[in-house]
């Protein structure tokens, strides 16, 4: 097989930053290439100067043997290589038919041609096996899976032969996993070349052919075997030897619980649940996206209504957030930047977001005062830098979910509720935050934890309790269970049903 | 983590500094205009006092008003009714009727006005979830037309000699209704940057999710601005109403335009979450300066209000161009920092 793509020495520098600083690239026709990285290690910049956003300060990209330096987006897909980003770039309101061709409707004499465009979109469609996707239904209107399918048939109305596909996975459940991958080979069946970039070593092992590592924007392992060892691969990205880093600890909750929900429900969301959860106690919740588990987590923190059931901390109903936080219970959102910061604001302001009334006199805020609290709280978690002047928005996004964790340190909170609290943060930072949840629960605090990566739940929990479609089906020690027998249970409830049978 | 050693230097917050200086060169150059245009005029010390006072008695009423939009603009939303409002306080504040409980009665009036009808523009946005541009631009007409049905579209004079001595007393050579202006900027400042009030105000605009569940009391807190926001109005309509001793359905006419536009001049982001009292106050006394030196020049008014709309434009191209270079570059250096 021949290489298509070959990068050598490639630099792009920002102000200030070399976000690629020497990246060596070769991918082959017909292979899956994947792309291995921490966050911030230049993967997403490295995309972008392929897809024509960047145009690279040094080195030499050639492109089927030829130089290549796309001038636009529109340039490098007329060259061949499409993109399929990691927030889908479709616009909602224009139907699939639309956002396939946009950019380059067929047209005559500036008049689109709507059931040409219509008609090859189909084709299109039923290539990539979704004969059932209409090219006339908004794009608004399909699920996270079918978006992306509609992005794959864009690049494909390009007759892309390279195609970039940014953390596809990351909005997908299972089965549509499956269907990508399924998808993935048939294009480099047709000789189409792929590059696949994932945080998730099982995905690249199952369907990537070799695996380029960056690392601070350079290349620290170039087109190694698929199967390589997750140890060297992990290493090769941190310089560390794990995935993931658990610090050991022992398990010592409380007797009476500190947190009581009582067959809890929400229409088309969640039913039926119950739970507790005692003083120094981690419990994790293992499900998918749509499991209902973020629901359930904001219904308990009396951010949404409860059409049915009660939570109670420490035997006081709960019923609206603002007597959730006078009661001591804290939460991180799934969406750090649009639910939980002031990206704009001062890091200080942003930690004492729920707790600024309590510093006050008689309604005059004392910044003084939090900025030392916030001084304190970001020395307890390591942040870096630790400048609580500085605007939330320049900092890494491992370090604003500090913050964001932060809040709820400065206040009385007994209860915190964690919601994805690692996704978008790098290994280092992971292992920190981790520490962070368990000093917390030696400090008697009860955290209830909500995660999509299943070794987090099995790490980092004491009790984990399964999530399917609304519905707590499984609970057991952390100990007791295993990452398998985990998914299992999130895809199928196999062991729930063999109980009841 | 590259972006970890090579993390921009934190911007410090003296964008707003920048800004404002920028408002007072705006203000030294209309004055270097006055004085070219009318030299005769500024050679006279006591002519120039005079007019400063002038100045800033002119923009008394509207600079109280522009407090109260400042404040529901950093939180998310806009008033476009404050006109209307003041018109509605003023004329309801001089009906006979009103006018029989002496100056107390028309104050407590003009003031309790306000308050009522920015209650309803609050509780309407934050609990009917009506957008804000409607439920104001709503109020506007109606409060508007309900001024005119009660003062049967007659201009109704005060004859309250306290009322109309409020524009003419000069305390301390100061007339009252620039240390009004002076006390509201004063109570705003401290209120937006001293007070829980103005950090939920910055909360909610800002990221009103993230306010709530914090567990800020946004729905709350929005009824609150727009409250704030109407009683500013019932103070200006106090003011105006003794500047020209009457009321009448159509005054402050498009005050809100003026209200907004100071604002955003400046430096309140129209989207909520950023704002400064000082600014707006220097957007208030950049709008009075430009109404002076017209009438110190004797220009027809329809010239005044193109060149306020040249800058108007100019002021928010130049807040975009600076805002944007500003976050552009942080999202520059923090690019590799986002895979």
């Amino acid at each position: 097989m021949t290489a298509i793509l070959r990068l050598s020495e490639v630099v792009k520098t920002f102000p200030g930053v070399r976000a690629l600083d020497g990246v060596h690239l070769e991918v082959r026709e017909g292979e899956v290439h994947c792309l291995l990285g921490q966050n911030g290690a230049g993967k997403s910049t490295l995309i972008k100067v392929l897809a024509g956003v960047h145009h690279a300060d040094a080195g030499e990209i050639l492109w089927q043997g030829e130089p290549f330096a796309p001038a636009s987006p529109q340039a490098a897909m007329r060259a061949g290589i499409a993109t399929i980003h990691q927030e889908l770039d479709l616009v909602d309101d224009l139907s699939v038919a639309e956002n396939v061709f946009l950019g380059h409707e067929p047209s005559r004499f500036g008049f689109t041609r709507r059931h040409g465009a219509a008609a090859r979109t189909r084709t299109i469609l039923t290539e990539l096996g979704h004969p059932e996707i209409p090219p006339g239904r908004l794009t608004r209107d399909l699920p996270a899976a079918g978006k992306q399918i509609v992005s794959m048939a864009r690049a494909l109305s390009h007759d892309a032969r390279l195609i970039v596909m940014d953390e596809p996975s990351a909005v997908l459940a299972h089965d549509e996993v499956a269907n990508l991958f399924r998808i993935i080979r048939e294009l480099t069946a047709n000789g189409i070349a792929v590059v696949y970039i994932s945080h998730r070593l099982a995905e690249i092992r199952e369907i990537g052919d070799r695996v380029t590592v960056l690392k601070d924007g350079r290349t620290t392992a170039a087109g190694l075997p698929a199967r390589t060892p997750t140890r060297e691969l992990v290493g090769r990205m941190t310089g560390r030897a794990f995935e993931y880093v658990f610090p050991p600890r022992e398990a010592k909750a409380g007797a009476a619980p500190l947190l009581e929900v009582c067959d809890l429900s929400r229409a088309g969301e969640f039913a039926g649940v119950s739970l507790t959860v005692r003083p120094g106690e981690i419990v994790g919740i293992a499900g998918l996206v749509g499991s209902g588990r973020s629901e359930l987590l904001e219904t308990i923190f009396g951010a949404r209504v409860a059409d049915r059931g009660t939570v109670t901390l420490d035997g006081r109903r709960i019923t609206g957030v603002g007597q959730a936080v006078a009661h001591g219970m804290g939460m991180a959102p799934e969406e750090r930047k649009s639910q939980a910061l002031l990206l704009d604001e001062p890091v200080f302001k942003n930690m004492t977001l729920a707790s600024f009334t309590g510093f006050a006199r008689a309604g005059f805020t004392a910044a003084g005062r939090e900025r030392a609290a916030a001084r304190r709280t970001a020395d307890n978690l390591e942040l870096r830098p630790r400048d609580v002047d500085r605007p939330v928005r320049t900092l890494s996004g491992g370090n604003q979910q500090k913050v964001v964790v932060g809040r709820w340190l400065l206040g009385h909170t007994r209860l915190l509720l964690l919601d994805e609290p690692t996704r978008g943060v790098d290994v280092g930072a992971r292992a920190e935050l981790y520490q962070v949840v368990h000093d917390l629960a030696a400090d008697g605090v009860g955290v209830l934890l909500v995660s999509s990566e299943v070794p987090e739940v099995l790490g980092l929990a004491d009790r984990v309790l399964v999530m399917r479609e609304g519905r707590l089906i499984h609970e057991a020690p952390a100990g007791e269970l295993d990452e398998d027998t985990v998914l299992d249970l999130v895809m199928a409830g196999s062991l729930m049903e063999g109980e009841a049978a | 983590m590259i972006a970890e050693t090579a993390l921009p230097k934190a911007p410090k917050y003296d964008d707003n500094l920048l800004r404002n200086l920028g408002l007072v060169g705006v203000l030294l150059v209309l004055v270097v205009i006055g004085i070219v245009t009318r030299p005769e005029l500024y050679s006279d010390p006591s002519w120039v006092r005079d007019n400063i006072l002038t100045i800033l008695q002119q923009a008394s009423a509207i600079g109280v008003v522009t407090v109260g939009m400042t404040f529901v603009i950093i939180g998310g939303g806009i008033d476009l009714s404050v006109g209307a409002i003041i018109a509605l306080a003023g004329v309801w504040s001089t009906t006979l009727a009103t006018q029989s409980y002496g100056a107390g009665g028309m104050i407590f009036t003009a003031l309790v006005v306000g308050v009522a009808v920015g209650l309803v523009n609050g509780v309407l946005i934050a609990y009917g979830k009506l957008v804000p541009f409607i439920a104001t631009l709503a109020m506007l007409v109606s409060a508007r037309g309900l001024a005119a049905q009660i003062s049967g579209k007659q201009t109704q004079v005060s004859a309250n000699e306290t009322i109309n001595s409020l524009a003419t007393a000069k305390p301390l050579g100061i007339p009252l209704l620039v240390w009004i202006l002076a006390l509201v900027v004063g109570a705003g400042w401290v209120l937006l940057n001293r007070t829980t009030f103005g950090r939920r105000t910055v909360a909610v605009g800002g990221n009103p999710e993230a306010a709530r569940l914090a567990g800020i009391n946004v729905k709350r807190h929005t009824v609150l601005l727009y409250v704030l926001s109407g009683l500013c109005c019932g103070i200006g309509a106090i003011m105006l109403t003794s500047q020209a001793t009457s009321a009448q359905a159509a005054m402050a006419n498009l005050y809100e335009l003026d209200a907004i536009a100071a604002a955003i001049i400046g430096g309140t982001l129209l989207s909520g979450g950023r704002g400064t009292i000082v600014g707006a106050l220097f957007g208030v006394l950049v709008f009075s300066t430009i109404t002076n030196l017209f009438a110190i020049n004797n220009l027809a008014t329809e010239v005044q209000n193109m060149v306020k709309g040249g800058i108007i434009v100019a002021a928010v191209l130049l807040q975009q161009f600076r805002y944007r270079s500003f976050t552009n570059l942080l999202r520059r250096r923090n690019v590799g920092n986002n895979s």
